[in-house]
């Protein structure tokens, strides 16, 4: 019996394909693939830096589409509602780990933790944001409200963040331009540090996957012991009324 | 009509009440001289004029939109107003402009408040700009505030909540607004010119917020 347990065998197949991506992803990124010319070892930060905020955008995005999807649905299921909560704690540890990991790299490379740069203003702002989603998710009340609060606000939030960038890239912007997203740039990487930052993104993705999978078990879990609870105060007060 | 009627209800109650005319002004006028105590130099509160007159606008915001709530919850006013089929579009409209009129008053009071203690001096021209910035970020300033404040409201903790919630998405009115004022108090050298793209971005903001507000009002107050 798998009722008190969040994994299945899928799952444990998957955290076991993740364990093993994670570990050829520290060999390569430690050890086998070469510094860079101009950055030396700190360009090695780059191979979780970069998966880390990738794997955030995914997670906010997935957020949005599973809010988006509850309330335009007929049925209306509270799992959508559990995957975008699940989705969106994930994203807000990985902008966390992107936002630390960036800033180490600035202070090796731009002798500075924090320049007031666009793109790293904006993406203080994304955190914030879902840090604050996370707290309405946590306001109490049936889960038909939080389900209903929670996907406005994250239906909200993907309107503020273009506005947010929008307005703090006309604030100002010196930060590196994309190496890789920039189409006109010829990607001047040698093949083993592309190789591992691919690797990285394909890494971080499925780790994301399992974690999202597990997460939203545990969110289930959770809401079943709070109506359960529910249910055995019930019972309890209709006992002593009897009595 | 529904709308004018919810607005001209929360300007009565506040007429009433005098909750902002008797805290939310002297507030905002304290933390304008408490900017000057701690920025103690005439040189950089001249500079600086702009931002400080947004943010006291803005902390001052986060008290009336709780205000303005705050009466609501405390009969099931909103409750009852839904159940009697009011257009939830129509409240947030009528709450938006309410909370509008009281924040250009604030306002007013505080680019007042700069002129006198920061010794900030506009052009004519200038002038006309302030006015424009004022009411292109309090618009959207409204609809944002309405809207959240609707999240926040009836939940409990929303005192703490609501700070959290709003100041990110107001990040664009504060660096929009600050930039335009600048403009036109001619602050750092800028020149009024320069500030008519800002008040754009201002107007891009009241309308997306405006319309995502009549929207979304009815989802999050209908518990």
């Amino acid at each position: 019996m798998t009722e008190h347990s969040t994994g299945t065998p899928a799952t444990r197949r998957l955290g076991f394909v993740v364990i093993v991506l994670m570990s050829w992803l520290a060999l390569s990124g430690l050890w086998w693939s070469s510094e860079d010319v101009v950055q030396g070892s700190t360009v090695r930060i780059m191979y979780v830096h970069v998966p880390a905020i990738w794997v955030a955008y995914m997670a906010f995005g997935l957020t949005a589409v599973c809010s988006a999807t509850y309330l335009s649905g007929r049925t209306r299921s509270i799992a959508w509602d559990r995957f975008a909560g699940a989705s969106a704690e994930i994203g807000v540890m990985f902008v966390a780990v992107s936002l630390v990991t960036g800033s180490l790299w600035g202070r090796l490379t731009w002798g500075t933790y924090w320049v007031w740069d666009a793109r790293l203003t904006s993406t203080a702002f994304l955190f914030i944001t879902y840090v604050g989603y996370l707290a309405v998710r946590r306001l109490g009340g049936t889960l038909r409200q939080r389900a209903r609060r929670s996907s406005v606000l994250a239906l909200l939030a993907v309107l503020e963040i273009p506005l947010v960038h929008f307005s703090v890239t006309l604030w100002r912007s010196l930060h590196q331009d994309a190496t890789i997203a920039d189409p006109n740039a010829k990607v001047q990487m040698d093949g083993l540090m592309l190789f591992t930052l691919f690797l990285g993104l394909f890494a971080f993705t499925a780790l994301f996957v399992w974690m999202v999978l597990h997460r939203q078990r545990v969110i289930h879990l959770e809401d079943t012991v709070a109506d359960r609870g529910l249910d055995a105060a019930i019972a309890d007060r209709r006992d002593e009324v009897a009595k | 009509m529904i709308a004018r009627a919810v607005a001209r209800k929360d300007l009565a109650v506040e007429l009433g009440s005098r909750v902002v005319i008797n805290q939310v002004a002297p507030f905002a006028l304290v933390v304008m001289v408490m900017f000057a105590f701690a920025l103690d130099n005439d040189g950089i509160l001249q500079r600086v004029a702009p931002g400080l007159v947004w943010l006291a606008t803005l902390f001052s915001m986060l008290v009336v939109v709780q205000r303005s709530f705050a009466v609501e919850a405390a009969d099931g006013a909103l409750d009852s107003l839904r159940v009697a089929g009011v257009d939830p579009a129509a409240i947030f409209l009528g709450k938006s402009v309410a909370l509008m009129v009281q924040l250009f008053a604030l306002e007013v009071l505080l680019v007042a408040t700069a002129l006198v203690l920061y010794g900030v001096e506009p052009s004519a021209a200038g002038w006309g700009e302030a006015f424009v910035t004022m009411v292109a970020a309090t618009v959207g300033l409204g609809f944002v505030g309405t809207l959240y404040g609707g999240l926040a409201a009836g939940a409990r903790g929303r005192e703490t909540l609501l700070p959290l919630l709003l100041l990110p998405v107001v990040a664009p009115v504060l660096i929009g607004a600050t930039r335009a004022t600048e403009a036109a108090f001619g602050s750092g050298g800028a020149t009024v010119s320069e500030g008519w793209p800002w008040i754009g971005l201002l107007a891009v903001f009241a309308v997306l917020f405006g319309a995502a507000g009549s929207v979304a009002f009815g989802p999050l107050v209908d518990e």
